[in-house]
């Protein structure tokens, strides 16, 4: 087996083209879908059935189902419809990128309420017992207290989520669509090279990750750091 | 009443390729999740370095390109060590092969994490007992380790293989008729895109809910020997 791996350094300016596709796509969808989940997560909580039963369903059904069909269903299924075709929407949900950004945020949309539900709800009662004694409004307490302590609690599962996100962003290419995975097909179709070309994309991928949890050891170490050395302590496993 | 066009059988036939490719990759996976968690604990650098190596590349890199590099790449690797061996006939391999591989090794970098953690859990006096009765090694691993790792690993491993499941899809992109291609086919020849992805939809949704019942039951047989407190 022979490596010729001069055509990654041939096509670099084309996988780099394409890993900026790929980096808008998950910046985009990672923005618009923590502004989707906040209120899906404090529906969920909700204790009556009527509020939390929607966000459940919606959260069952985006993270039940591959996010394949979901962007097929976006990207071809919305067509289907006569209604669809002659709304205003249509010029959006022809495009592949804005299909592709729908489908995403609705996913990761799912996959973040639940993180900030498990965050919210890991708040010390006491700590809402007191925003309460101090007589604080329910927009006040969730406002000061709530929704900062979550943030501090919820980084390192949300880091997690925007990996999963980068990754799951590879799917683009399946509706035509030239991000880092999409862009390393088009030049395998054309120079017959999948080994180095997919290694090549592969490798790009593993950088984007390790940026990511580089900056969110930053960010955690500074949101967190009221706790003291406690942020860094890593708990013991069993 | 939804009209399926005749497609129904289809669907379910892909559905059953699904099931298989899935319960395939779960073994290869759960396989190389115990001998990952088992190189990293093992104290043995060069072992350590290749299982680090493993799940850090794995989870690096997306599923879907995992899936790509197995299914066209195999084919020039596997060449090449067959010619080595002075065989120079064309090999290729199938979707459903290139499927397990790579949905098994991604399941197993995951798995190690998960069984590293249980390996890590268990009392140092459970080692100690068993050694002390004069049991084997291997068998003190089959008899007393294994089976309480198995126990502290199940909701993890229940949960990657929820997320197995649904990458299962995305072996269809090489053309393994699974729910997807067949959803894909339907599409295709009714022109009904939005009924047969949503079906298809539910059909996960549906092995979801199965597996996530099966689970629960496992989790309950894992742990009838601990008394809840």
């Amino acid at each position: 087996m022979e490596l010729d791996f001069s055509v990654v350094i041939e096509y670099l300016p084309r996988l780099l083209s394409g890993t900026w596709m790929t980096i808008k796509l998950v910046l985009l969808s990672i923005v618009l879908g923590a502004i989707v989940a906040l209120p899906l997560a404090l529906a969920r909580i909700s204790k009556n059935p009527l509020i939390s039963g929607l966000p459940f369903a919606y959260i069952f059904f985006f993270r039940g189902t591959p996010l394949l069909v979901q962007i097929f269903l976006v990207y071809y299924g919305a067509s289907q419809f006569e209604v669809v075709r002659e709304s205003f929407m249509w010029p959006v949900l022809r495009e592949p990128f804005w299909c592709a950004i729908i489908a995403f945020t609705l996913n990761t949309s799912a996959y973040t309420a639940e993180i900030f539900r498990g965050a919210i709800q890991a708040i010390p009662e006491g700590e809402v017992e007191a925003c309460k004694v101090i007589g604080m409004t329910k927009t006040q307490m969730y406002r000061r207290i709530l929704l900062p302590r979550a943030f501090g609690i919820v980084l390192p599962a949300y880091g997690n989520e925007i990996i999963l996100m980068l990754k799951a962003s590879a799917l683009a290419s399946t509706i035509t669509l030239l991000d880092l995975t999409g862009m390393a097909r088009t030049i395998i179709a054309r120079t017959y090279t999948p080994i180095e070309i997919f290694l090549a994309a592969g490798a790009i991928y593993l950088l984007i990750s390790m940026v990511v949890i580089y900056i969110f050891r930053l960010v955690e170490k500074r949101q967190n750091r009221y706790l003291g050395t406690q942020s860094i302590k890593v708990p013991d496993k069993g | 009443m939804l009209n399926l066009h005749g497609f129904g059988d289809q669907l379910l036939q892909g559905a059953s390729i699904t099931i298989q490719l899935a319960l395939c990759s779960l073994l290869v996976g759960l396989v190389l999740g115990l001998l990952g968690a088992s190189a990293k604990l093992s104290g043995i650098k060069p072992l350590q370095w290749i299982a680090n190596f493993y799940t850090t590349i794995i989870r690096g890199v997306p599923e879907l390109l995992t899936v790509l590099i197995i299914y066209f790449g195999a084919t020039t690797v596997l060449m090449s060590i067959a010619s080595v061996f002075g065989y120079d006939e064309y090999i290729e391999i199938g979707p459903f092969a290139a499927g397990v591989t790579a949905l098994g090794l991604t399941f197993g970098a995951y798995a190690t994490e998960v069984f590293r953690g249980a390996l890590q859990a268990i009392p140092k006096g459970q080692h100690e007992a068993a050694t002390a009765l004069g049991m084997h090694p291997r068998r003190k691993f089959f008899r007393i380790i294994l089976p309480q790792v198995w126990r502290i690993a199940l909701p993890g491993i229940g949960n990657l293989f929820l997320v197995l499941l649904k990458d299962t899809a995305l072996v269809s992109v090489v053309g393994l008729e699974d729910i997807m291609r067949k959803a894909n086919v339907a599409v295709s020849n009714t022109k009904e895109p939005f009924l047969f992805y949503l079906v298809a939809a539910f059909m996960y949704l549906a092995l979801t809910i199965v597996s996530m019942i099966v689970v629960h039951y496992l989790e309950k047989r894992a742990s009838r020997g601990i008394s809840r407190g």
